[in-house]
This record gives structure tokens, sequence and C-alpha cells, in this order.
């Protein structure tokens, strides 16, 4: 403990638990939103195991698997980010959160062509191909929708996140010396990718 | 170097890729394992995997390791509370009379 440390917390009295505590909190409030949602999911696969497992087949395994790999790749450059900016090389972490947003829009570009090839098929809420559908690949599919929709959304605020934490580092709002935005920035973005980790197997792998 | 700044600690680049290694690598065995058929072993074995990427999702890349016991306590907590909603689910759909 040296005394520029602590002249540093008597300028910058941030709270860096406080805010990291609230932030965490947020996160919660996201898990029991889709929580919700996978309880719903449980209960039909368990209703219904052939259907699902006939939905599941009709999607596109290097769909999910690429996307998979996209936002694993997200979550390690908005980690390396953080690590960058801890250690005072501004640009480089500048970089890794363009990288992270890059790979935010990559994943809703990959998002859009499968939906598309999906409502080119004819399988969209309320469509008439899938009303002709038994019961257990509606509801798979339904699911599949509102569950990865409201994902895509998460991703989608991701992005913008991400774009207003580039332009706060470059103002210098966000720097070496107080960079928690960044930080609960990234933490949100690990929670999204927490949630497709196993939106994945359920929907694209179910057997 | 103190140890009672709440400003985090810095995880160094290589174990940043480590996880992600790790990440990949499990991904490779969930599209693995979904390819055997184990019956209705196989959604466990899929969120088995899904459980341990997370645990190394939260404790590295969310830094959960090296915040202090607060954010353990409130992690257990949502966890728990999904839990309980869960289990309380199954009991009501698991047990109901056929109509």
């Amino acid at each position: 403990m040296s005394e520029t440390t602590h002249t540093a917390h008597a300028e910058h009295p941030k709270d860096y638990t406080g805010a990291k505590l609230g932030m965490w909190l947020f996160l919660f409030t996201e898990v029991l939103l889709f929580g919700g949602l996978f309880i719903l999911y449980a209960i039909y696969l368990q209703r219904y195991p052939e259907g699902f497992k006939l939905g599941g087949d009709q999607l596109n395994v290097w769909f999910g698997g690429g996307n998979t790999l996209v936002l694993l790749t997200s979550s390690l450059t908005v980690a390396m980010a953080i690590t960058a900016l801890q250690q005072g090389r501004v640009k480089a972490s500048l970089r890794l959160v363009g990288a992270t947003l890059f790979f935010a829009l990559w994943f809703l570009v990959n998002k859009y062509f499968e939906w598309s090839a999906k409502i080119h098929h004819g399988i969209y809420p309320k469509s008439e191909h899938l009303k002709e559908m038994p019961g257990g690949e509606q509801v798979f599919f339904n699911l599949y929708y509102l569950m990865t929709g409201l994902h895509g959304i998460h991703v989608l605020v991701g992005a913008g996140v991400m774009t207003w934490v580039m332009w706060l580092i470059r103002k210098g709002k966000v720097n070496p010396d107080d960079y928690v935005t960044l930080e609960n920035a990234g933490l949100y973005w690990h929670l999204v990718d927490l949630i497709w980790i196993f939106l994945f197997p359920l929907y694209y792998l179910i057997l | 170097m103190s140890t009672h700044e709440d400003k985090g600690h810095i995880i160094p680049n290589s174990t940043l890729v480590a996880v992600w290694l790790a990440l990949l690598v499990l991904t490779v065995i969930t599209v693995a394992a979904s390819r055997v058929d184990l019956g209705a072993l196989n959604i466990w074995v899929a969120l088995g995997i899904a459980c341990s990427k997370s645990a190394l999702v939260i404790t590295f890349f969310m830094h959960m390791k090296y915040e202090n016991w607060l954010f353990r306590l409130f992690l257990l907590i949502a966890l728990v509370t999904l839990a309980v909603f869960i289990g309380f689910t199954f009991f009501d759909t698991l047990y109901r009379q056929p109509i």
C-alpha cells in the first residue's frame, strides 16, 4: 500500500464492489427470466420427447455450432479487453472490444440466415405448415423462436453496450484507472454467452 | 501490491486463452456425445457439459474466482432459487393424474 494508491482512491472514490454487485444482481434477474423459459422447455420435452427429437433434427447443427464458437470467442475477446485495460494497453483494449462487437454482429448475421431458411420452409409461429405438424414439433418450434429470439435481442443489446463502451474508452471516460463500466459490460456479455451454452445442446443436439 | 484493493485481479491472457481452448474442447465433446444414443442419459450428459462450461466462464471470464465471498453467496442464492423453481415444477407435473 503506497501513498499514491491512497490518493488515487481519494480522487476516484468509485465503489467497484458495489458497482459489480449491482450488475450481478441484474444478471440474476436475467437468469430467472430465462430460467422460466427453460422450465417450459423441460416440461414439454418430458411430455413430447418424440416431437422434440424430430424438431431438433430439423435444426442445422452447423449454424448452432458455428454460433457457439463465435460467442465463446467473443467472451474471450472481452475478457482480454479487461486485462489489456488493467495493464494500461488502451489501444489493444479498444481493438478487443471492437472484436467482441464484430463477433456479436457475426452471430446475428448467422441467426438471420438460419431463421430465413426456416421461414422459407414455412416454419415460423402460426404458419400453416407449422399448424399441420404434430403437437410436439409445434411446441418445439414455438419455444425455439421465443428463446433464441429473446437471446438474439440480448445479443443486439450487448452489441449496443459494446459500441457505447468503445466510445467511453475513446473519450477516456473508461481508462486504466477507472474501468468498472467495461467490466460490467463484460459481465453482461458473458451472461449472453452462458445462456447460449445451454440453448445450443437443448435445441440443436437433442437426440 | 496490495490485497485490499477492490479493483480486481489481472488475469493473464495465457489463462484466458487456456479457458477458451477448454471451452472449445467441451463444445466438441458435447456434439460428439449427442451423436451417441444413450437414451434418457443424453440430456443429462449435455446438461452436465453445459454446466462445466458455465463454471469455467463464471470462474475465469467473469472473475468470480477473484471476487469476495458476497458475490459467491449471491450466486449460490440465485442458483438455489432456480433449482427450487425447477424442482417444485416437476413435483407438480410428474405426479399429475392423467385426465
